[in-house]
């Protein structure tokens, strides 16, 4: 494995390894000292060409806590604004010398493209509305911590599916471990030539919120962006957030082992009102702190070995 | 390998045992009792041998040494020449590893990489008073100033040899076999 460019790429045996690692990892955070030498002389650009909290810190320090250097860069302040073309800065940042590149970009396929013009390791930390896998993994690693083997399992997603990355790969991640999938939101939300692709992804879909919550194991809220208020997608913030929105009696209605998930950042009162935020079956903390062990394990898995072939 | 096994036994089951059981005694001979003492193996055979030894000692001692698992894959100095390991978990007694008197345990000492990685390791969890290492066999050839405090077994061997451990914990069956590499 040298590339992280779509969960499509990963079979479920590397699914559960990258898992299982994690676990392992999840113990160094609450180690005093949190520092593995395992990637030490490694160098590690994140070059975020979107804005990010969680994910480009949590890749930051997994970096440092397996002693990589790391070093993050955006697309403000590079030679990006100054009119170079994507390919000359990869390219000037390859012949530095780098180990991997942890690319966040607002162009969807931009990670894989990047990932043909160098030679070093390519993580997609979120491309457009394509992928996000990461993210998919750190869902997935937190759902099995609380829920055990996700085979059988039947997961929620819900929230604006047109636009969303996560959504792919957690679609993608979660079939492959054998969960139940079934996607609800608006009509206008649904990704276009959703019919076809649930036939061969083989996952359910559905308007109704309510007729879905009481068959679950987890829900994921996903996050309705700000900027498609305007769109014309629902008509008011307030009809969304009763029609589809995690409420609190829809949190009653949850079957009681069921979980909460939502990769943030959270819009409280609107997909997830701030009961269910703060539910004891919410994940919501869980995931950010899984986030940190999940990367170091991707980072793990595609920086080791990799001289092998050579 | 169709059910035979090439190569030949050096140490079946009860050689095993009595092995084991003298390296418990040799341990609470130089540590003079079990005060203090904490096992640690190796994963993956390292740490059913040390709860074996932990087992031996109290039924000599009649109170239970700790022991625990010590997972040094993220410190080896080969990751980038090996194939992606797979990471066991590191599980410390409950007790720590601080001003404590640690053995390392682990099934063959060879090159002596695996055990500067675990000493590379323990420092990170704490200071332990001193560090003792337990093998059940030693088959020479150490690319590092290091040497094992007990040894059930001093194993002779040609470099391309292969010496196998299987125990039954986790291939069910206790032996050890030798047997010529692959390339010879």
């Amino acid at each position: 494995m040298k590339h992280l460019l779509s969960i499509g790429d990963l079979s479920r045996e590397d699914i559960v390894a990258i898992l299982d690692t994690a676990t392992s990892m999840h113990e160094v955070q609450h180690r005093e000292v949190k520092k593995l030498p395992t990637l030490r002389g490694r160098t590690i650009i994140n070059f975020f060409f979107e804005d990010s909290t969680r994910t480009r810190s949590s890749f930051e320090l997994a970096g440092k806590w397996m002693s990589a250097d790391t070093i993050n860069l955006t697309g403000k302040g590079t030679s990006v604004s100054k009119g170079e073309s994507l390919r000359d800065t990869v390219k000037t940042i390859d012949a530095m010398g780098v180990d991997m590149m942890v690319i966040r970009h607002m162009a969807s396929g931009a990670p894989a493209t990047i990932a043909g013009w160098t030679n070093c390791s390519i993580v997609n930390a979120g491309d457009g509305t394509h992928e996000h896998p990461s993210q998919a993994l750190l869902d997935a690693y937190t759902m099995r911590a609380r829920l055990g083997d996700l085979q059988g399992k039947h997961v929620a997603l819900v929230g604006d599916l047109a636009h969303s990355r996560v959504l792919r790969s957690n679609l993608l991640c979660l079939r492959t471990l054998g969960a139940t999938v079934t996607l609800v939101a608006p009509p206008t939300l649904m990704p276009s030539g959703i019919g076809p692709w649930s036939d061969v992804d083989g996952f359910a879909t559905s308007y109704a919120l309510d007729d879905v919550l009481p068959t679950v194991d987890a829900v994921m809220m996903l996050r309705v962006q700000r900027e498609r208020m305007s769109g014309g997608y629902f008509p008011t913030a307030r009809e969304y957030a009763i029609t589809y929105g995690l409420t609190k009696a829809r949190l009653a209605a949850l079957p009681e082992h069921a979980v909460i998930c939502h990769p943030g950042p959270m819009n409280r009162g609107l997909e997830i009102s701030g009961d269910a935020a703060d539910a004891a079956q919410s994940l919501v903390l869980e995931q950010v702190s899984a986030g940190v062990a999940v990367r170091m394990s991707i980072l793990y898995h595609l920086l080791s070995g990799e001289a092998m072939s050579a | 390998m169709n059910g035979v096994l090439p190569g030949r036994t050096v140490l079946t089951g009860s050689d095993m045992a009595r092995a084991l059981r003298r390296v418990a005694h040799e341990v609470l001979e130089a540590n003079k009792g079990s005060s203090d003492l904490v096992l640690l193996g190796i994963p993956s055979r390292g740490v059913p041998l040390a709860r074996r030894i932990a087992e031996a000692m109290a039924a000599v001692e009649g109170e239970q040494v700790p022991f625990g698992a010590l997972d040094i894959t993220m410190y080896r100095d080969d990751l980038r020449r090996q194939p992606v390991r797979q990471v066991e978990p590191t599980a410390l007694p409950p007790g720590g590893i601080e001003g404590k008197v640690v053995v390392l345990v682990d099934d063959v000492l060879y090159s002596g990489r695996t055990v500067r990685a675990a000493l590379d390791a323990l420092a990170d969890y704490g200071r332990p008073r001193s560090v003792r290492l337990a093998v059940l066999v030693d088959r020479g050839h150490r690319e590092l100033p290091i040497r094992a405090d007990y040894v059930g077994k001093n194993l002779p061997t040609a470099s391309t040899e292969r010496v196998s451990v299987r125990l039954s914990e986790t291939d069910g069956i206790d032996e050890v076999r030798i047997a010529q590499g692959a390339g010879a």
